[in-house]
């Protein structure tokens, strides 16, 4: 275990941390579960819950499926307020490097828009993530949101 | 309807004795509002404060609230739980500013006055004055007594493993509040077994606080609003379904069965049923009874005025309401499970949450409903709602195709609110 990093892997680490703020800012939703591997963890929690020890998180999907099923209701079956989101995601740093997979963490502000309306802060934390080298690329085998924010403004519909 | 000349009616205007038709300025005067905390979150009422499994040890607290005041429930070194309000007796500050830990006293940081668990004054710095020089200095008043001047103690109810907590010494028994019908679905879910925490979401919804007991008093939404319930038949009005109400129509109880999914003539021909959609991971829906249920898949419990007991299929929650204002509440999940599940059960538990909380994939959008009937209600006071499905009467009845749960509801908002 290490944490020094060539500067191709940082690159493309950086890149896929870009490319992922960039997808979940787009409103094209079907490009989110493509960051994942095939038996992914994506995680919303609240960081009360995470430092206490609560298993509970506001989502808890296990699969890409899950992600899929996610993306479906966003566009199909959850009825809400249309907004615009836009992430702003810290550089990773590096906690440690294995055989194949990187364990990394960046913070992380999103701001929602909606109609007619102003700017506001909606969810502020940091990614704990294990990225996994694959044959089409890094991509996350985990992904965990843990936001500060203590109260989420009525919804939070689309992926952060 | 004709619009009226007054946009902004001082006076909420019921349009008969009956309660099909709710005025809008119900949801938006705060002198209403002020009234409704007056009369029903710190008085006759009792109020949800937490679980006892929030605070297991001696020293334990939580810090919540009842109506918009703060709260903290502690268990004190007996066992016993007492809730006590976050007023330092002295200056008035709010001195707990930690949400939940472990104390053997409190102590107000500003003068540092100390409290035991239970709320009794026990430490006054400078009580007997300083001495300097062979003088005494300052000091309390001769006639002051500790014991005059403890935290505002709240009387205190516990069932099941749950906490009730209520401003009003003369408050009717908690049995007796809930009344026998609504008491036999609080035991069926709280029936003694240890709870287990597993976590809390929580979100501010922009919308009067009755909206939030109205949503769950509504079971003609989530067959149409929810489109996994009625896709996947876990809610629909087809179901086999009952609902119930204490004898002053305050509480209620939606109970439902779940029934087939899939089509059906009257029920699916609604645009939320999607007859093809299949999931990508089923087991977001892996459904296994539990012997406690003793038939219904999901019962709604609302207990007027501040919590909504959450049975649906394996996740159970409470859903505080805590209102801030005419137009906003703070709404708290506290999913939980019980001291015999099995690592599968707390996991089917934990993926079956996200189907609600304010992500999930039922229960986000009915923040958002709510968030925008408010708005409507605010720029259109003089007029109202119409909860007329089924009637105008109050009435239990053996299916969901109606919205008398809220007509009991504001008959019993009527009562308490137009008595002098």
């Amino acid at each position: 275990m290490s944490t020094n990093i060539n500067f191709e892997d940082w690159l493309a680490l950086t890149q896929l941390y870009a490319d992922y703020a960039s997808a979940v800012d787009s409103g094209n939703w079907d490009l989110w579960p493509e960051f994942f591997t095939e038996q992914c963890v994506y995680r919303l929690q609240p960081r009360e819950n995470h430092e206490r020890g609560f298993p509970l998180a506001t989502l808890s999907f296990t699969s890409k499926g899950m992600l899929k099923d996610r993306v479906y209701g966003i566009k199909e079956t959850l009825f809400h307020d249309p907004y615009y989101q836009r992430h702003i995601v810290g550089a990773p740093v590096v906690r440690s490097i294995e055989a194949g997979s990187f364990k990394c963490e960046a913070n992380y502000a999103v701001f929602r828009t909606k109609l007619s309306e102003t700017s506001t802060v909606f969810n502020v934390g940091r990614y704990i993530d294990t990225v996994a080298r694959t044959p089409d690329g890094l991509k996350f085998a985990s992904r965990e949101c843990i936001y500060d924010s203590e109260m989420i403004p009525n919804s939070i519909i689309y992926p952060i | 309807m004709s619009e009226t000349s007054t946009v902004f009616p001082r006076e909420a205007h019921w349009e008969s004795d009956g309660t099909s038709r709710i005025p809008f300025l119900t949801y938006t005067s705060d002198e209403l509002y002020k009234r409704e905390l007056e009369r029903f979150f710190y008085k006759n009422h009792w109020c949800y404060v937490g679980l006892e499994a929030e605070v297991p040890n001696p020293g334990d607290f939580k810090r919540t609230v009842v109506g918009e005041r703060s709260v903290i429930m502690t268990r004190d070194a007996e066992g016993g739980i007492s809730v006590v309000e976050n007023v330092c007796a002295h200056r008035g500050m709010r001195f707990c500013r930690e949400r939940h830990g472990n104390r053997k006293e409190f102590v107000c940081p500003y003068h540092q006055w100390s409290y035991t668990l239970k709320g009794d004054l026990q430490g006054v710095p400078f009580r007997r004055g300083v001495k300097q020089d062979g003088q005494v200095h300052g000091g309390m008043p001769a006639d002051f007594k500790t014991s005059d001047h403890g935290l505002t103690k709240l009387k205190v109810a516990t069932r099941g493993g749950v906490v009730f907590a209520s401003f009003d010494p003369d408050v009717e028994s908690l049995e007796d509040f809930l009344g026998p019908t609504i008491l036999g679905y609080f035991d069926r879910l709280f029936n003694g077994r240890k709870l287990k925490i597993l976590g809390y979401n929580r979100q501010r919804i922009p919308g009067n606080w009755k909206l939030m007991q109205e949503n769950i008093k509504d079971p003609y939404h989530p067959g149409l609003l929810h489109t996994w319930f009625v896709t996947f038949g876990l809610w629909r009005a087809d179901n086999k379904s009952q609902l119930r109400m204490d004898e002053k129509h305050r509480h209620a109880a939606m109970i439902s069965t779940r029934g087939t999914a899939g089509k059906s003539d009257q029920v699916t021909q609604v645009s939320s049923f999607k007859e093809s959609m299949q999931l990508n991971d089923p087991s977001f829906l892996d459904i296994v009874p539990e012997p406690w249920w003793g038939g219904p898949t999901a019962v709604m419990t609302t207990i007027f005025p501040s919590v909504i007991l959450q049975q649906q299929v394996n996740s159970v929650s409470t859903r505080h309401i805590q209102p801030n204002g005419h137009g906003s509440f703070d709404f708290v999940w506290t999913h939980f499970g019980f001291e015999d599940d099995s690592d599968e059960m707390t996991q089917r538990r934990l993926r079956q949450a996200n189907l609600f909380g304010p992500a999930g994939f039922v229960s986000a959008d009915d923040g958002e409903v709510i968030e925008f009937s408010q708005q409507a209600f605010e720029s259109k006071p003089f007029h109202r709602t119409l909860a007329e499905l089924g009637g105008r009467e109050v009435e239990d009845t053996e299916h969901m195709v109606t919205e008398t749960l809220i007509r009991g509801m504001y008959r019993y908002w009527r009562d308490v609110m137009e008595a002098e």
